[in-house]
């Protein structure tokens, strides 16, 4: 795999950041760095190992559909800048 | 005067809370002003909770000034997790332990400094316009990280406190051992994490740093527990730990990790290690060598690969949307959120959202990230399999002293990853683990750490109050 600048390009798109010129020369080597490093785990041996996605192994909870507190709209809207008729206002969609 | 004295002291109505919690802030603002622990002092909150407790001083905390680490969300009171993209968003809500200490009297004093959402192990790594929190033995050097301005608090400060601190890869006990404290970090689930602002939320887990065992005991007792709000919350009821501070360890077991004491290790911190050992001889617990060969080679790796995806899906939620910093509300969806985004991440968080990112795409996605899990479940038999030998595991918290900035500016990203080695298997594990301090090198303080099996921390608790209390 190469690690260059188009990847990065790439990556941080699906990311949305946009680096500046001088970003992407700096993270260009220590990418490439880091990522070749990483790659040394392709060589442990995990033969038969099921991934682990917790640490500790947890059933799926369910819990009774129930009526609880909740936020109100407004204290929900409060930290937002961008609302509009008690709602999120967001950028456009198309 | 020791914490569970001042306690007493409130609650016998012997101490004027309100009277004391202006001493303090006045005393953490000193420290703020040269150390930079705090990103927020919540005077307003603490001395209305003072009020409060003065008029019913119950409560197992009863007030008792606490300290939260930043990324924990406190009603009212700015919470920024060390971020300029938080700047501004005042919580609606408490997180699950903040409910549970206030409930038991405690006063909030304020959110700590840390790396930015946790990305780091020296605090250096603060978000655009933070300051760095200084070690309190010397300002040339780092208070480790991501838990910094807890640790150095906890260090400084000369009324009782206790801080809550969050580690995903060693972030509460890393700090603690640079700044010469006492750091808990429990069981993965043990500790609700309801409110806390995911770092990667299969290794998050909040903890206490204090200057004694005891200390850190005592709040664990208070914040652990099921909570039907964190969906990965283990299904125990709460435990009272403070009960193990002198109780008698004698044969119990401890496997001394043979790889941490290999090279990478600092010389000083080795010797200080066998002394410690040694200093557990003493008190009746026996000792062998263990070896954790898969942890110690791929540990590094399996935690950043795991760490770094996680944090690419759990920041995507910081958009300039529903909270923290807004921009001018222009273009489509995708150029405004990577407006928000580019602007205010700090140079840390983009290195790590881009490699989480890459690590999950197609086509790379089952050679990094599946892996990196494939060896995570590998790494938690390894210490499966130690734990049916010995009691705890102990090794070096850090293999260095806290490095000075000059230092740390001169590693590399990885390099700076490479430091986490003795932190990240018991964290990528969910394993329990305690840093006392045993030792000083340079002036600087020395740390061991002890890991123990999962849900154990009354055994591990028992085992760090025997040693410190020798």
């Amino acid at each position: 795999m190469k690690v260059d600048k188009d990847l990065i390009e790439k990556v941080a798109s699906l990311a949305r950041l946009n680096l500046t010129e001088s970003e992407i020369k700096k993270f260009l080597p220590q990418l490439k760095d880091i990522l070749e490093s990483f790659s040394k785990i392709d060589k442990a041996d995990t033969k038969g190992a099921k991934p682990s996605f917790q640490p500790v192994e947890l059933k799926n909870r369910l819990r009774e559909d129930r009526k609880g507190k909740c936020l109100t709209q407004e204290e929900a809207l409060s930290n937002t800048e961008h609302k509009k008729d008690g709602y999120f206002k967001g950028p456009r969609a198309v | 005067m020791s914490t569970t004295d001042f306690i007493k002291q409130v609650q016998n109505k012997e101490i004027d809370v309100v009277e004391h919690t202006h001493k303090v802030l006045e005393e953490i603002k000193k420290i703020n002003k040269e150390y930079n622990y705090f990103n927020t002092i919540s005077e307003e909150l603490a001395l209305e909770q003072a009020k409060s407790v003065k008029k019913n001083p119950k409560g197992r905390l009863a007030g008792l000034p606490v300290s939260v680490k930043d990324c924990i969300v406190v009603k009212g009171v700015e919470s920024r997790a060390g971020s300029k993209i938080l700047s501004g968003y005042k919580p609606v809500f408490d997180a699950t332990v903040i409910e549970k200490v206030k409930a038991e009297g405690a006063i909030i004093i304020g959110k700590t400094a840390q790396d930015e959402f946790g990305f780091g192990g020296f605090s250096v790594n603060v978000g655009v316009g933070m300051k760095i929190p200084l070690n309190p033995f010397d300002k040339n050097r780092a208070c480790g990280g991501s838990s910094g301005g807890a640790a150095g608090i906890a260090q400084k400060i000369s009324f009782p406190h206790i801080a809550i601190g969050e580690s995903t890869g060693g972030s509460i006990v890393n700090p603690a051992s640079f700044c010469g404290v006492v750091g808990l970090c429990p069981t993965y689930g043990r500790v609700s994490r309801y409110g806390l602002m995911d770092y990667a939320n299969s290794l998050d887990k909040i903890g206490a740093i204090g200057k004694t065992v005891e200390e850190t005991a005592m709040m664990l007792s208070v914040i652990s527990g099921f909570d039907e709000k964190d969906s990965t919350s283990i299904n125990k009821p709460a435990e009272n730990y403070e009960n193990v501070v002198g109780k008698i360890v004698k044969n119990m077991k401890i496997g001394v990790i043979k790889e941490s004491l290999e090279e990478g290790t600092d010389k000083e911190i080795k010797s200080d290690i066998i002394k410690a050992v040694k200093g557990f001889e003493e008190l009746g617990v026996k000792h062998e060598e263990i070896s954790l060969p898969l942890t110690m080679k791929y540990g590094v790796e399996a935690y950043y690969l795991t760490a770094m995806s996680e944090t690419s899906t759990n920041l995507a939620k910081f958009c300039g949307m529903r909270y923290g910093k807004h921009e001018k509300l222009e273009g489509g969806f995708n150029q405004y959120f990577s407006k928000v985004r580019s602007a205010n991440f700090g140079e840390e968080a983009k290195r790590r959202v881009i490699i989480g990112t890459f690590a999950r795409m197609a086509g790379f996605r089952d050679a990094y990230y599946i892996k990196a899990a494939q060896v995570r479940t590998k790494i938690i038999e390894e210490y499966k399999k130690a734990f049916k030998k010995v009691d705890c595991l102990v090794s070096p918290t850090m293999p260095v002293v806290a490095p000075k900035f000059s230092e740390i500016k001169k590693l590399t990203p990885l390099q700076n990853y490479m430091m986490d080695i003795l932190t990240v298997g018991p964290n990528l594990a969910g394993l329990p683990h305690v840093t006392v301090p045993c030792g000083i090198k340079d002036g600087m303080p020395v740390g061991l750490m002890l890991v123990g099996n999962h849900l154990m921390e009354g055994k591990l608790l028992q085992l760090a109050a025997a040693y410190e209390q020798k």
